[in-house]
């Protein structure tokens, strides 16, 4: 079914990309002009010029964002191992689309102790290939504060790695998506380095790069994505922010938010609640 | 079987993603190469351009030098590249916010115009070898005569014009492809190792210093392949020219590490960690130490001397390779380093650089030597030198 999304998605693509290319020519100095704006990457995407025939769904009615409610998170990872389910991500601990990450401060420390799925530690004991466990390694420490966060990409408003991407294979969608065209990509990976929150990877079996996509497959068709649906303590809000009565419009009326290095420009859509200082 | 990929270790909090260094070792030669392309060109530009006569001998060297290396730039990239069969599509629909979509069109203009300006310098050569042999390398140079085999004076002085007017193009053309080269990574905001306004500049004085020491030390040994006596006050020439733009350069780097110190904005407490760590062999002690501050002596101590003959010319020749090493420590430093220090400002990674691979120790040497297979067979080809011996 996915496949099937992406091949619609693509084919809308291959037509901007015609224009695209007839348009643009050989104009070599508008390029060294444009990249000198960071905005010019959020605006100048490929949405304005093809909607994706996805049946039963208009982009331009829509306007996801995602919410992370940090206070409720109970490191179980069953969001983790969803999307690596859902997305076909690679199940090896150096691959995400979504991972959690854990902070620990021990008595008499200031800093933070955090560490996540990549940790030996915590690789030893999940046990299995796919499976993920946070390790109880403080258990005989005096602990005064720990909490989860969940991480993912964060669809930013001002995307640095749709601004670096020299082919324009990742694009932002009109619904706010970021997204990469796997047909298209050419596996540079500028846009892992772009990235400030290393949300991407390289999947060595497309040999394109990866991330996550807010379960696009799913949301087109009214599903919540992967992680929001297995999340047993409701940590993850998903939804559109044109509906008033959806959860994250719910989710940022009630509550003070906050976002990801908000110093990056970057400008996130995935809001946090809860979270500490040194989170970043 | 070949890993697909390789986990880096880490200390520190690292993101789980960056456990996979991006970017490899060919991403390490690739801007080693277009310097040593915008290096070799500005030395020949000397002569061309600013009619710097006692850099005569070299200059139609420096810009076969100059054409074998840039003909190998794209090999890293197109090695690197997940899908290298699509790497033609940043040309087709070039992304016009991404600091590289350029390159293609960049790369490609400039090959053109190496190109043009070689066959321009080497047309007496290829018409004068297209009227004397037979057989394939007859064919060969009557092909490159492109039918023009016209060396009236009047067509000489036509040649000159074009000669020059491509030199006078070319210079900016080197140098903005290289400044454009320290742009990729200067204008990333993810990285602090990187995001510096000064980076194109330090790349592109970089870049001069490498082109510089790599004619000294091919002249050097060209000379005794032909068994010629090597051209003192050409050396001698270089030596200024590599010692005045090694001022600037480690002016730039020195100037550019300070104000990242000073800043000292958030995560300056892993970068400290790394410079006093990690750094003190790569950076310290090969790339400043041995490599730039030693050489930057011995010239200066030679200049002051005003040391001749044969300890001049081992006294530069060794500068220069030193040189050619800090070069290429400085971009390892640059491309490696950056990925070594994580987004998360709370870890650093050690990049393990395999050997036999397609991203390897063993590609990149390859990619190394290949512009000078490249160059040995140009140089048979289209003899460079203006004492008019072939190499042998
Ligand atoms: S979080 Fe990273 S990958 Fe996601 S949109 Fe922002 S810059 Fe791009
Ligand atoms: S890896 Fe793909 S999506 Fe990323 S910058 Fe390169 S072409 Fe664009």
């Amino acid at each position: 079914m996915e496949n099937k999304v992406e091949k619609l998605e693509e084919d809308g693509r291959r037509k901007f990309l015609r224009l695209f290319g007839a348009a643009i020519g050989g104009g070599g100095m508008a390029i060294a002009a444009n990249s000198l704006l960071p905005e010019a990457a959020a605006t100048e995407t490929p949405a304005k010029a093809a909607i994706p025939a996805i049946p039963g769904y208009d982009w331009s009615q829509h306007h996801w964002a995602f919410g992370v409610d940090a206070t409720k998170c109970i490191g179980c990872l069953r969001c983790v191992e969803a999307c690596k389910v859902e997305n076909n991500v690679a199940k090896d601990p150096n691959h995400f689309r979504t991972w959690v990450e854990r902070y620990v401060t021990l008595e008499g420390e200031e800093k933070a102790r955090i560490d996540s799925q990549q940790d030996p530690v915590n690789i030893a004991a999940a046990g299995a290939e796919g499976k993920y466990r946070f390790a109880n390694r403080y258990k005989d420490a005096k602990v005064e504060k720990a909490f989860f966060v969940p991480k993912l990409c964060n669809h930013c408003t001002h995307p640095a790695c749709v601004q670096v991407c020299p082919t324009g294979a990742t694009y932002k969608t009109d619904d706010g998506v970021v997204v990469i065209d796997h047909t298209y990509c050419i596996g540079c990976q500028y846009c892992v380095q772009a990235c400030p929150y290393g949300a991407r990877f390289f999947n060595e079996e497309k040999r394109v790069t990866d991330k996550c996509t807010w379960c696009y497959h799913r949301i087109t068709k009214g599903l919540n994505p992967a992680c929001v649906e297995v999340c047993p303590v409701s940590a993850r809000v998903f939804g559109d922010r044109n509906d008033k009565q959806s959860p994250i419009s719910i989710f940022l009326r009630n509550n003070r938010v906050t976002v990801l290095k908000p110093e990056s420009g970057n400008a996130p859509n995935v809001f946090y609640v809860g979270i500490d200082k040194e989170v970043g | 079987m070949e890993a697909l990929y390789h986990v880096a270790p880490f200390t520190g909090y690292i993101y789980p993603n960056e456990s996979v260094v991006p970017w490899t070792v060919l991403i390490v030669i690739y801007p080693y190469l277009t310097g040593l392309v915008a290096g070799a060109f500005t030395m020949s530009s000397l002569y061309q351009v600013f009619g710097m006569q006692r850099f005569k001998p070299v200059a139609h060297f420096a810009m076969l030098t100059s054409l074998c290396c840039m003909l190998i730039v794209p090999l890293p990239l197109l090695l690197h590249l997940g899908h290298a069969e699509r790497a033609l599509n940043p040309m087709i629909t070039p992304h016009t916010t991404s600091a590289f979509a350029v390159f293609g069109y960049a790369a490609g203009f400039y090959v053109v115009l190496l190109l043009l300006e070689n066959w321009f310098v080497f047309r007496p050569h290829i018409v004068q070898q297209a009227q004397q042999r037979k057989g394939l390398l007859g064919l060969f140079y009557r092909v490159l005569t492109l039918g023009s085999y016209d060396l009236s004076e009047k067509a000489m002085s036509y040649d000159r014009k074009w000669i020059f007017a491509l030199a006078v193009v070319g210079i900016p053309g080197a140098h903005g492809l290289h400044g454009y080269v320290g742009f990729v990574f200067g204008s990333l905001k993810s990285r602090e190792w990187w995001s510096s306004d000064l980076m194109p500049p330090i790349f592109l004085f970089s870049a001069i210093i490498s082109g510089v020491s790599l004619l000294i030390v091919l002249y050097a040994l060209s000379c005794k392949l032909r068994k010629v006596p090597i051209d003192l006050d050409c050396v001698k020439g270089m030596a200024y020219t590599l010692w005045g733009f090694m001022m600037f350069a480690l002016m730039l780097e020195a100037v550019e590490f300070a104000s990242l110190m000073y800043r000292g904005r958030e995560g300056i407490e892993m970068i400290l960690e790394y410079v006093k760590g990690p750094l003190v062999i790569p950076f310290w002690t090969v790339q400043l130490g041995i490599c730039s501050l030693l050489p930057v002596l011995l010239l200066s101590f030679m200049i002051w001397q005003g040391t001749k003959g044969k300890t001049l010319i081992v006294g530069v020749v060794t500068c220069a390779m030193l040189v050619l090493v800090g070069v290429l420590m400085m971009r390892w430093n640059v491309v490696i380093g950056g990925q070594e220090i994580s987004k998360t400002g709370k870890g650093l990674l050690t990049y393990h650089m395999p050997w036999v691979e397609q991203e390897s120790g063993l590609t990149a040497a390859i990619l190394l030597m290949a512009p000078f297979v490249l160059l040995a067979v140009a140089v048979r080809l289209f003899p460079p030198w203006e004492d008019g011996k072939a190499a042998h």
